[in-house]
C-alpha cells in the first residue's frame, strides 16, 4: 500500500511513517469503537447478571456479595411461579398452533396450484407486518370481550397464532419448496397414501424447519406483553411478562430480590433457546424473523 | 408388457408434451427412450408411472388397462434422477420404505432389505444415510429399493446423469447385466445416445412429443428413419449434403455419385454417411468429395478430419474419421470417398427404402 | 410441471389451508377490518355508548387531527423512529458490523452477543433493566455519571427511550448489514484501498452502492416496527404529561385507558395506513429485487 505513493511531497520514509500511523490510528479507533459500544450493550445487562445473586440488591450496580437466597423469594409471590406455568402453557399451545397450521397451509400451498396462491402469500405477508398488536388492539379487545374469550389462555392464545401464522405459513413454504418434489413422487409410486407420505417423508424432511418456526413461535409468545396485558385481568392467569410488568409498577418500593430472580428465570429460556437454534441449525436470516 | 395407445398429454397452455402415441414393449425388454431435451420423454415415463394423467389415450401394463388408476396401484417402481433417497432414513428403511408402505411385517422388510442390498454389494451400508453415500452407492440403493418391490416394469428417469464420467460407464455395464439377469420389464430415459446404444435392446427416438423411430441399436444407427434420427445418433455426427439426381447420377457437393434404387430424376435429396464409413484418399476421384482439410481432431484412436468443399451447389463441411498415423495436414487437398453400401439417402426427411 | 407431487387434491389441500386462514381472518384480517368500521362510531368501553354505539361519521377523525395531545403524540413519534431507528440503529449497527467485519474470535463473538441479547431478552426484563439503570437516586448511569439525583426519565423522557430503541433493537441492522458486507467481494475493497482510497471513501464508493438494497429493506423493516412499537410504555408509560406519548401507547392511553374505543379505532386505522404505506413498499422493493435475480 505504500509502494505506490510516489508524491512530490517527501521522501517516501516520511510518507511510510504517516501511514503507519494512520493505520494506527485506525486500529486504536476501531478498538475503541467496539469497546464502548460493547460497554453500551453491557451496561443495563449487568445488573441481571449481579442483583439476583447480591445478598442486599440495590437498584445500582455493584459487585455482588453471593448468595442465592433471593432465589426463595419467588416461592414467596404467588404469582411469579403460577405466571410461568402460564408463560409455557401460552408458549407452547401457539407454538403447537403455528407449527400444525403453518406446516399443512405450507404444503398445500407450496405443492398444489390452488387458484390465486401467489396473491394470498402475498396478502398474508402484508397483513402480517401491517396488522400489528398497535394497530389492532381496540378490534381484539373488543373482539375476544364478545367471543367471551376476555380472561382466557386461549383468547391470548389465538390472537397470538393468528398474528404468527403468516409469516410461519411464508417461511415454511420457502423451505417446502426447497425440497425435491421427487421424494413425494417416489413414494407415490410405491403406493404411499398422501397422509403416510406426510407422515413418513415431508414432515421428517423438513423438521428442521418445523423446530425454527417452534422456537420463533415459543420466543415471541414469551416475550410478548400487549396482547396479554389487555385481554387478561385475572393475575392468575397472566403470563411472566405481565407479572413481572406488574411488580415494578405497583406502588410501594419494588422488591428487588424478587424483580432481579424472576428477570433472570424469565430470561433463562428465550436466550436458551436462541443458543440451541444458533448452535444446531446456524443462525439462519429469515429476513426479520423477530418483530 | 408395456403397451400405449394413442397416448397424450397436453400440458396447461396447449403444449403437448406426448402427441398421440403409440407403443409396445416387451416382455422383459430393455428399453430407452432417447430424445433431446424437452422432446417429451420424461413426461412420456410420468404418464407411464401415472405421476401425469393422460389427456387422452390408454396405458395397458401386462394384461392390466391402467391408464386411470393410481401409481401406487400400477406396479411399477421408478428411480428418479436424483434418485429420492430420503435422508432422514438409513439405508436399510430407504430399500424397505415400499415394503413398509405394503405393510410388510418389519422383520421381514428388514430382511428383504438386506438381501437386496448384498445383491448389489451394498452390506457394508446399511446403517449409513443417503448423505454418507457416492453418487454410485446412492444409484445403487434407489436400484434396491425399485428392485426389493418386484414389481412389473422399472422406469428409470435419466439413471446415468448425476454420476461423473468414469462411474458413468462402470454403471452402464451393471445396470444392462443387472437388466438382464432380473429380466423385467425396463424403460428408461436419456439424452444420450451413446448411453442408449450401449444399454438398450431397443430405442425409441422421441422429438416434440412423437416417436421418430423405433428399432434396435443397430437398426437406429446404421439406418435412421429420417434426418431428424440421423443427425441425433451417433457420437460424430452424421455428414448430411443436399443433393439432386440429375442424369441417372446423385450429385451431392461436386461429387457424381451411384444412384439408389428408389429414385427419380430431378429429386432433391439429402444425401447421409457416418464419418466413420467415409475413406480419404489423396488422390483425385470423381465419385468422392473433394476438399480442404481444415480441422483435424484427435479422437484417441482415430482423427475426425474436416474438409471444406466447394462445389455448384455451395460449399459444405464433410467429415472423415481416419485411422490414426493416416491423418492428413491441415491445409492440403484430400477427397472423401464414401462406402457406398452405408449411403443413406433421404427425400422430403424421410429415408428413401429400396 | 410438477402441479401436485403428494398427488394431495385440491379438495385435500383446501382442506389443508383453511383452518390456517380461518385463524388469520378472524384474529388479523378482520380486526383490521372492524377497525374502519369502530372508527366510525362512538363507542365506549362503558357507559351508555358501549351499550348502543352511534356512527358518528367522520367526528373522530375530525377530533383527532384537532387533538393538541394526538399532533404532540405523532410528532413525538417521528422522533422516535428518525432518532431511534434511523439516526440509532442503523447507524449504530452499521457502524458494528463495519467494525467487524472481516474479524474472528472472541472479541466479535462478545460484541455480538450482547447486542443480540439486547434483542432477545423479553420486553418486560429489559424496560426494568432501563429503569435501573435511570434511576433518579440510585440508578447506575448517574453513579458511574457521578450525576446524582439526575431524572432522565422525567427531564428527557423522550431521549431516554430513543436511546433506550436503539440499544433494543441495534441487533437486527448489525446482523442485516454484516451479511450484507459479506456480500461485498473483497477484491472491491481491495482495489480501492491499493487506489489510496480512505475509509469514507471505500464506504462512499463501493460499499453503500453494493448494498444499497439491504439498506432500504433495512430502513423500511425498522421504521414500521419501531411506529408500532409498545416496548417504551413499559418504562415511561408515556408519561410524565403525555411527554414521551408516542403513537402506541396514546392510542392505548386513549382506548383501554379512558376508554374511548372509538376514538382509538380511529387512530388505530391511521396507523394502520401508515404501516400499509410502509410495507407496500418495501415489498415492491423486494419484488424487484427477486425479479432482478431471477
Amino acid at each position: 500500500m505504500t509502494v505506490q505513493d510516489r508524491t512530490a511531497e517527501g521522501p517516501p520514509a516520511v510518507k511510510v511513517e504517516t501511514d503507519r500511523v494512520r493505520h494506527a490510528v485506525a486500529v486504536i479507533g476501531r478498538a475503541t469503537f467496539l469497546a464502548v459500544a460493547g460497554g453500551f450493550f453491557a451496561l443495563p445487562l449487568l445488573w441481571l447478571a449481579t442483583a439476583p445473586f447480591d445478598l442486599h440488591p440495590t437498584i445500582t450496580t455493584s459487585v455482588p456479595e453471593f448468595t442465592l437466597r433471593n432465589f426463595r423469594a419467588l416461592l414467596d409471590n404467588p404469582y411469579v411461579l403460577s405466571s410461568l406455568g402460564n408463560s409455557v402453557l401460552q408458549a407452547a399451545a401457539s407454538a403447537a398452533l403455528v407449527v400444525i397450521l403453518a406446516a399443512l397451509a405450507a404444503y398445500a400451498l407450496s405443492r398444489v396450484r390452488i387458484p390465486g396462491r401467489d396473491a394470498l402469500l402475498y396478502v398474508l405477508l402484508l397483513l402480517s407486518s401491517v396488522v400489528t398488536g398497535t394497530a389492532a388492539m381496540v378490534p381484539i379487545f373488543e373482539l375476544a370481550t364478545r367471543l367471551n374469550l376476555i380472561d382466557t389462555h386461549l383468547g391470548v392464545v389465538l390472537t397470538l397464532s393468528g398474528g404468527l401464522l403468516p409469516a410461519a405459513i411464508f417461511i415454511l413454504k420457502d423451505f417446502m419448496d426447497g425440497t425435491p418434489t421427487s421424494y413425494e413422487e417416489s413414494a407415490r409410486v410405491f403406493g404411499a397414501s398422501p397422509l403416510q407420505i406426510l407422515r413418513h417423508i415431508v414432515v421428517p424432511v423438513i423438521r428442521p424447519g418445523l423446530a425454527t418456526i417452534a422456537v420463533w413461535s415459543v420466543a415471541s409468545v414469551w416475550g410478548s406483553f400487549l396482547t396479554p396485558f389487555i385481554l387478561l385481568r385475572d393475575p392468575a392467569k397472566a403470563p411472566g411478562a405481565v407479572i413481572l410488568y406488574t411488580l415494578y409498577t405497583e406502588g410501594g418500593s419494588p422488591r428487588l430480590d424478587l424483580i432481579s430472580t424472576f428477570s433472570l428465570l424469565y430470561s433463562l429460556p428465550v436466550v436458551l433457546m436462541y443458543v440451541f437454534v444458533s448452535r444446531r441449525y446456524g443462525f439462519r436470516f429469515h429476513g426479520g424473523i423477530k418483530r | 408388457m408395456i403397451s400405449l395407445h394413442g397416448l397424450t398429454k397436453e400440458f396447461p397452455g396447449g403444449v403437448r408434451a406426448v402427441d398421440a402415441l403409440d407403443l409396445e414393449i416387451a416382455d422383459g425388454e430393455f428399453f430407452a427412450l432417447l430424445g433431446p431435451s424437452g422432446c417429451g420423454k420424461t413426461t412420456l415415463l410420468r404418464t407411464i408411472a401415472g405421476l401425469e394423467t393422460p389427456t387422452s389415450g390408454r396405458i395397458v401394463i401386462g394384461s392390466a388397462d391402467v391408464t386411470g388408476l393410481a401409481p401406487g396401484r400400477r406396479d411399477v417402481a421408478m428411480v428418479f434422477q436424483d434418485y429420492a433417497l430420503y435422508p432422514h432414513m438409513d439405508v436399510t428403511a430407504n430399500i424397505a420404505y415400499p415394503l413398509r408402505i405394503k405393510k410388510v411385517p418389519r422383520a421381514e422388510r428388514e430382511a428383504k432389505a438386506a438381501e437386496t442390498a448384498s445383491r448389489l454389494s451394498l452390506s457394508e451400508l446399511l446403517a449409513r444415510r443417503p448423505a454418507q453415500l457416492s453418487g454410485g452407492q446412492q444409484q445403487r440403493v434407489a436400484l434396491a429399493r425399485a428392485i426389493a418391490c418386484h414389481p412389473k416394469a422399472f422406469l428409470f428417469d435419466e439413471p446415468l446423469s448425476n454420476l461423473d464420467a468414469r462411474m458413468r460407464l462402470e454403471a452402464r455395464t451393471f445396470l444392462k447385466r443387472l437388466q438382464r439377469e432380473l429380466a423385467v420389464t425396463t424403460v428408461f430415459v436419456t439424452h444420450d445416445q451413446g448411453e442408449a446404444l450401449a444399454m438398450a435392446d431397443r430405442i425409441a427416438v422421441m422429438s416434440a412429443g412423437r416417436i421418430m423411430q423405433v428399432g434396435t441399436p443397430s437398426e437406429v444407427f446404421q439406418r435412421p428413419a429420417n434426418t431428424f434420427v440421423a443427425s441425433f445418433i451417433g457420437s460424430t455426427p452424421m455428414n448430411l449434403l443436399p443433393g439432386v439426381v440429375k442424369d441417372g447420377t446423385l450429385r451431392v457437393a461436386g461429387a457424381a455419385l451411384p444412384l439408389a434404387p428408389g429414385l427419380a430424376d430431378g429429386d432433391e435429396i439429402v444425401y447421409g454417411l457416418r464419418p466413420e464409413y467415409m475413406d480419404l484418399s489423396a488422390s483425385a476421384r470423381d465419385d468422392a468429395f473433394a476438399g480442404q482439410v481444415s480441422v483435424v481432431e484427435n479422437l484417441g484412436t482415430s482423427f475426425l478430419v474436416t474438409l471444406e468443399t466447394t462445389s455448384d451447389s455451395g460449399d459444405h463441411l464433410v467429415q472423415a474419421v481416419v485411422p490414426e498415423d493416416a491423418e492428413p495436414a491441415p491445409g492440403t487437398s484430400a477427397w472423401a470417398v464414401p462406402r457406398h453400401p452405408r449411403a443413406l439417402v433421404y427425400r422430403d426427411g424421410e429415408l428413401v427404402v429400396a | 410441471m410438477n402441479t401436485d407431487a403428494a398427488g394431495l387434491g385440491r379438495t385435500r389441500a383446501v382442506g389443508f389451508v383453511l383452518p390456517a386462514l380461518v385463524l388469520i381472518g378472524v384474529f388479523l384480517i378482520f380486526p383490521a377490518l372492524w377497525t374502519i368500521y369502530l372508527g366510525l362510531t362512538d363507542f365506549r368501553l362503558t357507559g351508555l355508548a358501549a351499550a348502543n354505539p352511534q356512527i358518528v361519521g367522520m367526528d373522530n377523525y375530525t377530533a383527532a387531527l384537532g387533538d393538541e395531545r394526538f399532533r404532540t403524540s405523532l410528532w413525538l413519534t417521528v422522533q422516535f423512529v428518525l432518532g431511534s431507528a434511523i439516526i440509532g440503529q442503523v447507524g449504530l449497527g452499521f457502524s458494528i458490523a463495519w467494525a467487524l467485519r472481516n474479524r474472528t474470535g472472541p472479541v466479535k463473538r462478545a460484541v455480538e452477543g450482547l447486542v443480540l441479547l439486547a434483542w432477545i431478552l423479553p420486553s418486560s426484563v429489559v424496560a426494568f433493566l432501563w429503569i435501573a439503570l435511570l434511576d433518579r437516586d440510585q440508578g447506575t448511569l448517574n453513579a458511574l455519571l457521578h450525576t446524582p439525583g439526575f431524572a432522565w426519565l422525567l427531564d428527557h423522557p423522550m431521549l431516554s427511550i430513543i436511546i433506550f430503541n436503539t440499544w433494543r433493537g441495534t441487533a437486527f441492522s448489525m446482523m442485516l448489514y454484516g451479511a450484507a458486507l459479506e456480500s461485498v467481494p473483497p477484491s472491491h475493497l481491495e482495489t480501492a484501498r491499493l487506489a489510496g482510497a480512505s475509509t469514507f471513501q471505500q464506504l462512499r464508493d463501493v460499499v453503500f452502492p453494493r448494498i444499497r438494497g439491504h439498506m432500504l429493506t433495512n430502513l423500511l423493516l425498522i421504521s414500521l416496527w419501531t411506529f408500532n412499537d409498545f416496548t417504551s410504555f413499559q418504562i415511561t408509560a408515556g408519561g410524565p404529561e403525555g411527554r414521551s406519548e408516542i403513537v402506541p401507547v396514546y392510542i392505548y392511553n386513549v382506548a383501554l385507558g379512558s376508554g374511548q374505543l372509538g376514538f382509538g379505532a380511529a387512530v388505530s386505522f391511521l396507523v394502520l395506513i401508515i404501516n400499509l404505506v410502509l410495507a407496500l413498499v418495501y415489498l415492491r422493493l423486494l419484488r424487484a429485487r427477486r425479479g432482478v435475480a431471477a
